[in-house]
């Protein structure tokens, strides 16, 4: 156990030197985007920008550059943005996390129960109306733009419905804290929960849906009936429960894209200040500091993600529990 | 037949399914038979020829949307064609239990052994968790299986397929049935493992008073385990009778050549076994005569009309033309095997 731990944590500490030593080396092979000429401004006298270079230390070699930011990324945590003087980019994005993970968590679980309602209905009555309907409602899910169902959510329940008893709750755009006000915080969320959950309840639907029918085929399913029992308890013991297996590793690898700022444009339409809208900005302003924060986040969410999906596979499923013993 | 009422009696069962819009493919045709108390019926045929088709329709368990099933299956005087899906649960696994083929991919991958025996136990009778372990761990090891208290506690594809399929049998005898369908059991396995696998069917009809419906394609099997045998060929009966009479005088050309491909025990070896030329029809090229008449070394004009009539002929009855033309086949010669 502790050596698969450690195992673990070694994996991540080489990941995250990975990605940090590419994002540094593209950051620095892109032509204009020596950070010197935007700090020190426009026309700044060749003085300036010496001062400047010698300042954040972009006259020493790439290497000792790379290990000056990661101590001051990781140990010291007072690695400052390039464009906004002064402004500790650690902070940013601890301030951001939260609003990301309650957009990304809610919107999760409600996807979870949908979808696998959705699919699991789908394929208890395959071929009948409710079938065709359901999965043509996924369709119609998979194919609208979250940023357009957001806008249309928007433009629904903060102007033109807005004075209606449907939406008159609906609070301004913008996050609350759930620690300021646990019902605000789900007012100011749902929309965009529903919203991020749409393209997702279609997606997971459909694939349970195959994946239920596939089984469906096997030889166990077919002992499930011979032993006498109920179509639901062969459909949800048997059935559902081994095709979760599937879904689970679906659910980890979209999970840890939209924590790790994935759910940008969710972000952006509902005004939500989170880590995929940081990610934005610093790429539009190439703010390294803030690049390599949110990357090295997002990274992060993405290796601990997978570790947990890991664990989880090694509950739902004992044939993974042998091969690793 | 050992009882005075067969336990199962299945008269010209067929099963048909949709092909197209509006045709219907035949799969199964009128086939008959009846299982006595405590007998073991052993149902041979190539694959294809309805074998393992005529189990799942006796256990009701066709799910080919839109296929017809006519004729009549009566399971201790009850008529199960036509019967609910509802109705036909209390009956599945309790009244009939089943044993697939491969005992590695017919245990739900992610549930204990015991967990899925005990399962069983409790959809059909009012017992605890509790009780239904300890039936699950006795029966475990009235099956064989060593150590069944930890067995129990295993994981299908922890166990060997030998230890897997005596885990079925122990799944499929725990409510008791009267009837037991046990699907090419022994095809996954080994040979010695197949052994054990048939001694322990065998004792099930003195320990249990089961009866047994073995689908095989392997004239061994059936040589060894059952009572009687049923020749299907191409979703037709072909032959059907006692055990030995069958194998020392077969009434069919085709249980005839059956037996001829089998290699002799004794006596000088044949340098090239015996073979039947061709390959059994679809059921969509099924000739309307005897279907087995284009691989049938005494295939003439009269086997070409219709379906042959089933006959008597000896102690079995026969579905040929043979010996109502008075050319009965010869007595074989061989011993059985």
């Amino acid at each position: 156990m502790l050596m698969t731990i450690l195992r673990r944590l070694g994996q991540t500490l080489f990941v995250l030197t990975g990605i940090s030593v590419l994002v540094f080396g593209v950051f620095f092979a892109t032509p204009g985007a020596d950070p010197t000429a935007r700090i020190a401004g426009r026309n700044a006298s060749p003085q300036t920008m010496a001062q400047v270079r010698h300042e954040y230390g972009f006259d020493r070699p790439l290497p000792v550059q790379y290990a000056t930011m990661m101590k001051k990324l990781f140990v010291t945590r007072d690695l400052t943005s390039y464009v906004d003087r002064g402004e500790k980019v650690v902070p940013e994005v601890f301030k951001a996390a939260p609003v990301t993970l309650s957009l990304v968590t809610g919107a999760a679980i409600i996807w979870v129960v949908v979808s696998i309602t959705m699919g699991t209905l789908a394929a208890a009555l395959r071929g009948s109306w409710v079938d065709r309907g359901l999965m043509m409602l996924g369709l119609i899910g998979i194919s609208m733009p979250v940023f357009w169902v957001g806008q249309v959510a928007n433009l629904l329940s903060q102007s033109r419905y807005h004075d209606t008893i449907v939406f008159r709750w609906v609070p301004a755009l913008g996050y609350v804290p759930f620690t300021e006000s646990p019902w605000g915080w789900f007012k100011a969320l749902v929309l965009a929960w529903i919203t991020l959950a749409i393209l997702f309840i279609g997606l997971y639907s459909r694939v349970l849906r195959a994946d239920l029918i596939a089984v469906s085929g096997e030889d166990f399913m077919r002992t499930a009936r011979a032993k006498g029992l109920s179509p639901t308890r062969v459909l949800l013991r048997h059935g559902l429960r081994t095709s979760l297996v599937t879904f689970v590793s679906l659910f980890g690898m979209d999970f840890a894209q939209l924590v790790g700022g994935g759910a940008l444009l969710t972000e952006v339409v509902f005004g939500l200040q989170g880590v995929g809208r940081l990610t934005y900005q610093a790429l539009t302003n190439l703010d390294l500091p803030l690049i390599m924060a949110t990357v090295m986040y997002s990274a992060v969410f993405v290796v601990i993600a997978n570790a947990l999906v890991d664990m989880v596979y090694i509950v739902l499923d004992p044939r993974v529990r042998d091969g690793r013993a | 037949m050992t009882g005075v009422e067969p336990i199962l009696s299945v008269e010209g069962l067929s099963l048909a399914v949709p092909r197209g819009r509006t045709a219907m493919l035949p799969i199964l045709e009128n086939v008959s038979f009846s299982v006595g108390q405590g007998e073991i019926l052993g149902i041979v045929g190539e694959s294809g020829s309805g074998k393992s088709l005529t189990a799942l329709t006796i256990m009701g368990l066709i799910d080919i949307p839109g296929a017809r099933v006519t004729g009549s299956v009566r399971f201790r005087g009850r008529e199960l064609v036509g019967l609910s899906q509802r109705a036909f649960r209390p009956l599945r696994g309790r009244e009939i239990a089943m044993i697939f083929q491969d005992p590695m991919t017919a245990f739900t991958p992610v549930y204990t052994i015991g967990w899925q025996i005990d399962e069983q136990i409790r959809a059909h009778s009012r017992v605890s968790r509790a009780e239904a372990r300890a039936r699950t761990v006795r029966l475990l090891g009235d099956m064989g299986v060593p150590d069944p208290e930890r067995a129990a506690g295993r994981y299908p594809h922890q166990l060997s397929g030998g230890l897997r399929q005596r885990a079925m049998i122990a799944m499929a005898l725990s409510c008791n049935p009267s009837l037991l369908i046990a699907d090419e059991p022994t095809t996954a396995l080994d040979v010695t493992v197949q052994a054990q696998i048939l001694e322990l069917l065998r004792s099930l009809r003195r320990d249990y008073g089961s009866s047994v419906l073995l689908i095989t394609h392997d004239m061994g099997v059936v040589a060894q385990t059952c009572d009687s045998t049923l020749v299907l060929y191409a979703g037709n009966l072909a032959e059907r009778g006692p055990t030995e009479a069958l194998f020392a005088r077969p009434g069919h050309p085709y249980t005839a050549a059956l037996l001829d491909s089998i290699p002799p025990l004794h006596g000088v070896r044949p340098s090239r076994l015996p073979s039947i030329g061709g390959a059994p029809p679809s059921p969509a090229s099924r000739p309307p005569g005897c279907p087995f008449a284009p691989r049938c070394v005494h295939d003439h004009p009269a086997c070409h009309d219709s379906r042959p009539p089933v006959v008597r002929e000896g102690r079995q009855d026969v579905a040929c033309v043979l010996p109502g033309e008075g050319r009965s086949l010869p007595l074989r010669l061989r011993e059985a095997v």
